[in-house]
């Protein structure tokens, strides 16, 4: 893994322009994070229907490439995902950024699998793996309303 | 020792990085440290170790003269009248929260105003935000102008009858700016308000004189000096020293301790409670002598000539700005360029072995000021060159060619 290949096409296409970087109309559920190391911050926004289903997820937020391509990518395939589901692919994110190199889980499609796994080279630098995990925590953090602000500094990765 | 070819000096720089030279341009953060300065903390710790100030025994006694030399080779590289005017501190964020806490404790009340500017380093701002919050005091802030600059009339602007001190930074660790400390004391002088001054960029960068300065406090870190970490030191005008409740209790800045009293030990000592930074201190001392072979003229003039051949490289490379246009710039050139995050700009330069600092360098209101969140940094120490300038100048556009911008 070298410099190119974490700045690869996938992630500067996202980081320069983020799909679903707008405001859900009528969400229900949202939740902030922010990295008070760097300043990156990002607002996640989910409309969940009766069934748990995730109808309509979008953020806000400014960072980095990578920070703007993870929440990017995620809100992309978390889209039309039961809550359960949700939470599935949250932690075979998270799993293969601290130590797998492949997304396991079932619930994506190949070309889905191999986006997130673009991600997977910010092993190879670790002031920058919570650029990547942000806007992931952040989510959980909507789904479950546990906490009101992910602060990337109370956290693991 | 001719500051050309001073790198050699530093042992870090036999090493590489991502296989590649360094290039080390994140002296504001933290310095690096010569030979001499490593080598002094090693026969400190195999020949001489001792704790000083308490015992009687040989090593004591010749540990406790090496610690007060460097007390006195600091009074005189920034011109105190007293070397005990010199309180060594764990760094300069302590140095500032002891004159905070102290000053605080003693001669601020409720509805009181302490005046700090928009440059400030959170270390300078931090520890008197405990005081809003357990005094009522309030905190102003001076503005920068749209250079970026803090000059005396921002500061007088903010003046009112309920200033009691004023803190300033002596050159901003983002922009550079260096601001006019002798017209601000004067002034502040005539009004009856004494001056801190965060002097953590200005010790390792100007020529310090403090009876000129007559700042009434100077924080100083040593490790961006070429010195040791752990270690700051705090300036004080004796009259202040004495006249200020100690800051931390405990073994060696006592007088006699009964049970139903205590008295404090004189200067310094009434503020270095419990067994100080010895080794730091002491090798220290190598750091000034380094300082003073070269010559803080020299050091000036070379940074100088360096400063403005990287403005200009800067300048001449489209889509990077620079952050701010100070009229008295020191070494450091905070630049953004668009499209590109300071965080991957900063990840790209060091695969290429060039060390930036990006983030908000603990400058989140004056980043806040001039609508960004971040910033890439690049900082000067004496061992840079136009060399590694021009390096830090490829490497931006190799990121512009990873991000595809012109």
């Amino acid at each position: 893994m070298n410099l190119k290949e974490l700045y690869q096409e996938i992630i500067l296409d996202h980081g320069k322009n983020p799909r679903n970087l707008r405001k859900t109309e009528n969400f229900n559920k949202d939740a902030k994070g922010y990295n008070p190391l760097c300043g990156d911050k990002v607002h996640i926004y989910l409309k969940l229907n009766e069934n748990k289903k995730v109808e309509d997820i979008s953020f806000e937020g400014e960072g980095c490439a990578i920070s703007m391509a993870s929440a990017s990518i995620m809100t992309d395939m978390i889209k039309g995902k039961e809550k359960n589901e949700v939470k599935e692919i949250i932690n075979d994110f998270l799993e293969m950024i601290k130590e797998k190199d492949e997304i396991k889980t079932n619930l994506l499609k190949d070309d889905e699998k191999t986006k997130l796994m673009c991600l997977s080279g910010v092993k190879q630098y670790p002031m920058r793996v919570k650029c990547a995990t942000l806007s992931w925590h952040t989510l959980t953090s909507a789904i479950d309303k546990s906490q009101n602000e992910i602060n990337t500094e109370s956290l693991e990765v | 020792m001719n500051i050309s070819n001073i790198k050699k000096e530093f042992p870090i720089f036999d090493n590489k990085v991502h296989n590649n030279d360094l290039v080390y341009l994140d002296s504001a953060n933290s310095s690096q440290k010569p030979r001499v300065v490593v080598d002094r903390i090693y026969d400190f710790y195999t020949k001489e170790f001792s704790n000083v100030g308490r015992s009687v025994h040989y090593l004591a006694v010749a540990a406790t003269n090496l610690y007060e030399n460097t007390r006195t080779s600091v009074q005189k590289f920034i011109n105190a009248k007293d070397a005990n005017e010199i309180v060594f501190t764990k760094g300069a964020t302590e140095a500032i929260n002891l004159v905070a806490s102290t000053y605080g404790q003693s001669h601020l009340n409720e509805g009181d105003e302490v005046l700090l500017t928009e440059l400030e380093h959170h270390s300078n701002y931090v520890p008197w935000h405990y005081l809003r919050k357990s005094k009522g005091i309030k905190i102003k802030f001076a503005e920068i102008n749209e250079d970026g600059d803090i000059t005396l009339e921002s500061i007088e602007k903010k003046i009112t009858p309920r200033t009691k001190i004023i803190g300033v930074t002596h050159l901003s660790n983002v922009t550079g700016a260096i601001l006019p400390i002798k017209e601000i004391t004067q002034f502040a002088h005539s009004k009856n308000i004494p001056v801190l001054v965060d002097g953590c960029q200005g010790a390792p960068h100007l020529k310090l004189d403090m009876q000129d300065l007559d700042c009434d406090f100077y924080a100083i870190s040593c490790h961006k000096m070429y010195g040791p970490t752990g270690l700051g030191i705090l300036y004080a005008k004796k009259k202040w020293l004495e006249k200020l409740p100690p800051y931390q209790g405990g073994g060696g800045m006592i007088g006699e301790v009964k049970k139903e009293s205590i008295t404090y030990g004189d200067l310094p000592n009434k503020y270095e409670a419990g067994t100080m930074a010895t080794a730091q201190v002491i090798a220290f001392d190598e750091s000034i002598k380094f300082l003073n072979k070269i010559g803080m003229v020299n050091v000036i003039k070379h940074e100088k000539e360096l400063i403005e051949y990287g403005q200009e490289l800067l300048r001449k490379n489209n889509s990077v700005k620079l952050v701010g246009n100070p009229k008295k710039k020191g070494a450091v050139l905070s630049f953004t360029i668009d499209g590109i995050h300071p965080h991957d700009i900063a990840t790209i330069l060091d695969e290429d072995g060039v060390a930036i600092r990006a983030g908000h360098h603990c400058c989140q209101i004056l980043h806040d000021k001039l609508g960004l969140t971040s910033s890439a940094r690049a900082s000067l120490g004496i061992y840079n060159t136009r060399d590694d300038l021009d390096k830090l100048n490829s490497s931006i556009n190799n990121c512009k060619k990873i991000f595809e911008l012109k």
